[in-house]
């Protein structure tokens, strides 16, 4: 086994996905817990979609780079979604809702009417579950995620204390004179990043499941905010590297396979959760 | 000079006016109680006074070496909050961020800070706990050292014995009370409890028709009370939802 891993190995695109892989997931999970928490859930689902629909615009346009297009589209998104959460007539969990279902089904629609290809439902297919878009990578996308990871996690070293309090209670933090609106801005601008980067490796249907379970896995387990935060990233990592290197060895889809590793994950802190709780 | 003056305000949300014509101010080591029914504009004005939501017009000053991001504040508590994996350290450090700037750590001085109010308080035995696991009387002294952690000066308290059992609920008012005797801070109620705001209050501002702002010896000779007891009694179904 350790043969067959070292053959794979030696190809520089196999080292390239499980590099991009692991700060991918960092990246998402560490993201994940403020998410969850502000009852966000679903906005990787919602901003994948979103960047769906971008990226059929830009097949349409036959648009060389699609990320020119698909970047400030999400971003834009992302913006609308997290400032419209509480104050206004559509709720963040319908807006989110709405987002995602009207991007997806725009941005197949406009894939049926333009296209040019001849295999639509295998170009959607794997958009949605990015089947082999991470065996593909080329360097530039390596340095790319590396680049965005050390942002992401410079962020959070920087605002850790703000991005608490933003995220326990805004009205507090506002009252305090922190500008929450500012960080929530941050928080949605570089959660779109990641996501249409995450698509790369997962596909746009299965980044909900990078952002969520590492952190709901963490927060069975822990019951301070740091020491869930450390753990989401250090479960999310583990999932990441394992899930690839299993995809590699038994030929299954990488981004299923990395979810699946997710379920497992949180199953067994449910049952730890559970068992040190009674104790 | 006063801590805190509303001249002539008028409070509203999307150009609506909700409160005409609101004039009162508030001293240091003052106990004001605001009251009101539901809807009445209680929890406008709280976000109005702490700088969170503009007026429609008139003025509101702050003074005597106060500003506006020096109010400590005690909200009510959120949904998000129930289910929130935090400790207690690290939900009362997070009143010190006014003062960080753009530092990204909490110095050894303003950490002691929050070990003293957490002290003061009675939780410092609760500090590695986490806030979703203790008791609403807890939870609530959790929240009111982070408020202490942001000033030294004034709390703003939006009903804080809301969901309280009476025995918590009396802990609290005499927490407070006790705060505002003798550490001399300026405490801002807003509550439903009208006996308890005859008990402890020095000040009342009843937001309704008519408008009220006076001492509480003058707010019971002026008989709103009674009215407003009766009003609250007939409400009270619906009060306990909002």
């Amino acid at each position: 086994m350790i043969e067959t891993l070292a053959a794979y190995f030696a190809y520089p695109f196999v080292r390239y996905a499980l590099i991009v892989g692991v700060l991918i997931a960092l990246s998402s999970s560490l993201l994940g817990v403020t998410l969850v928490l502000k009852r966000f859930s679903f906005i990787g689902d919602g901003l994948s979609h979103v960047a769906f629909g971008a990226i059929a615009i830009a097949t349409i346009l036959d648009l060389g780079n699609n990320m020119a297009v698909v970047m400030p589209i999400t971003v834009l998104a992302a913006v609308w979604l997290l400032r419209t959460g509480q104050h206004t007539k559509i709720k963040g969990d319908a807006a989110v809702a709405m987002l995602s279902v009207g991007a997806l089904a725009i941005g197949y629609l406009l894939l049926n009417i333009f296209s040019k290809s001849t295999n639509i439902s295998g170009d959607v297919c794997s958009t949605l579950f990015g089947s082999t878009a991470i065996l593909t990578l080329t360097q530039l996308d390596v340095w790319l995620s590396i680049g965005i990871s050390i942002v992401v996690i410079l962020v959070f070293l920087l605002f850790y204390h703000k991005i608490f309090s933003v995220t326990f209670d805004e009205t507090f933090s506002q009252a305090t004179g922190l500008q929450a609106s500012r960080y929530n801005l941050l928080i949605a601008v570089i959660t779109a990043v990641v996501i249409v980067l995450a698509m790369n490796l997962v596909g746009s249907l299965l980044i909900s499941a990078l952002i969520i379970f590492p952190a709901l896995s963490a927060m069975r387990l822990f019951k301070s905010f740091r020491a869930v935060i450390l753990c989401s990233a250090v479960m999310s990592v583990v999932c990441a590297a394992t899930g690839i290197i299993v995809s590699i060895l038994a030929s299954t889809p990488v981004g299923s396979t990395i979810v699946a590793m997710d379920i497992a994950m949180f199953g067994i802190s449910y049952f730890a959760g559970q068992i040190t709780s009674r104790s | 000079m006063a801590q805190l003056t509303c001249k002539d305000v008028t409070l509203g949300y999307d150009g609506k006016p909700v409160v005409h014509g609101l004039n009162f101010s508030v001293e240091q080591g003052d106990y004001l109680c605001i009251l009101g029914e539901n809807g009445s504009g209680k929890s406008t004005l709280v976000k109005t006074l702490l700088n969170l939501h503009p007026v429609m017009s008139g003025k509101i000053e702050t003074g005597d070496g106060l500003s506006a991001s020096e109010i400590g504040y005690l909200p009510q508590q959120t949904l998000v909050q129930r289910d929130f994996p935090a400790s207690v350290t690290e939900i009362v450090r997070s009143g010190l961020l006014g003062r960080c700037g753009m530092r990204p750590f909490y110095t050894k001085r303003e950490k002691a800070l929050a070990d003293e109010n957490m002290r003061k308080l009675g939780i410092s035995h609760l500090s590695g706990r986490c806030y979703r696991e203790l008791s609403g009387g807890q939870q609530q002294r959790v929240l009111l050292a982070r408020a202490l952690c942001a000033t030294r000066k004034m709390l703003l308290l939006d009903e804080p014995v809301a969901g309280l059992d009476p025995n918590a609920t009396r802990e609290m008012y005499e927490l407070v009370a006790s705060l505002n005797r003798d550490d001399g801070i300026t405490i801002i109620m807003v509550s439903h409890d009208i006996a308890a705001a005859m008990q402890y209050a020095k000040h009342i501002l009843y937001i309704g028709e008519p408008l009220f702002w006076g001492s509480t010896g003058e707010f019971r000779d002026s008989g709103l009370a009674r009215h407003f007891q009766d009003e609250s009694r007939h409400h009270c179904t619906w009060s306990e939802e909002d």
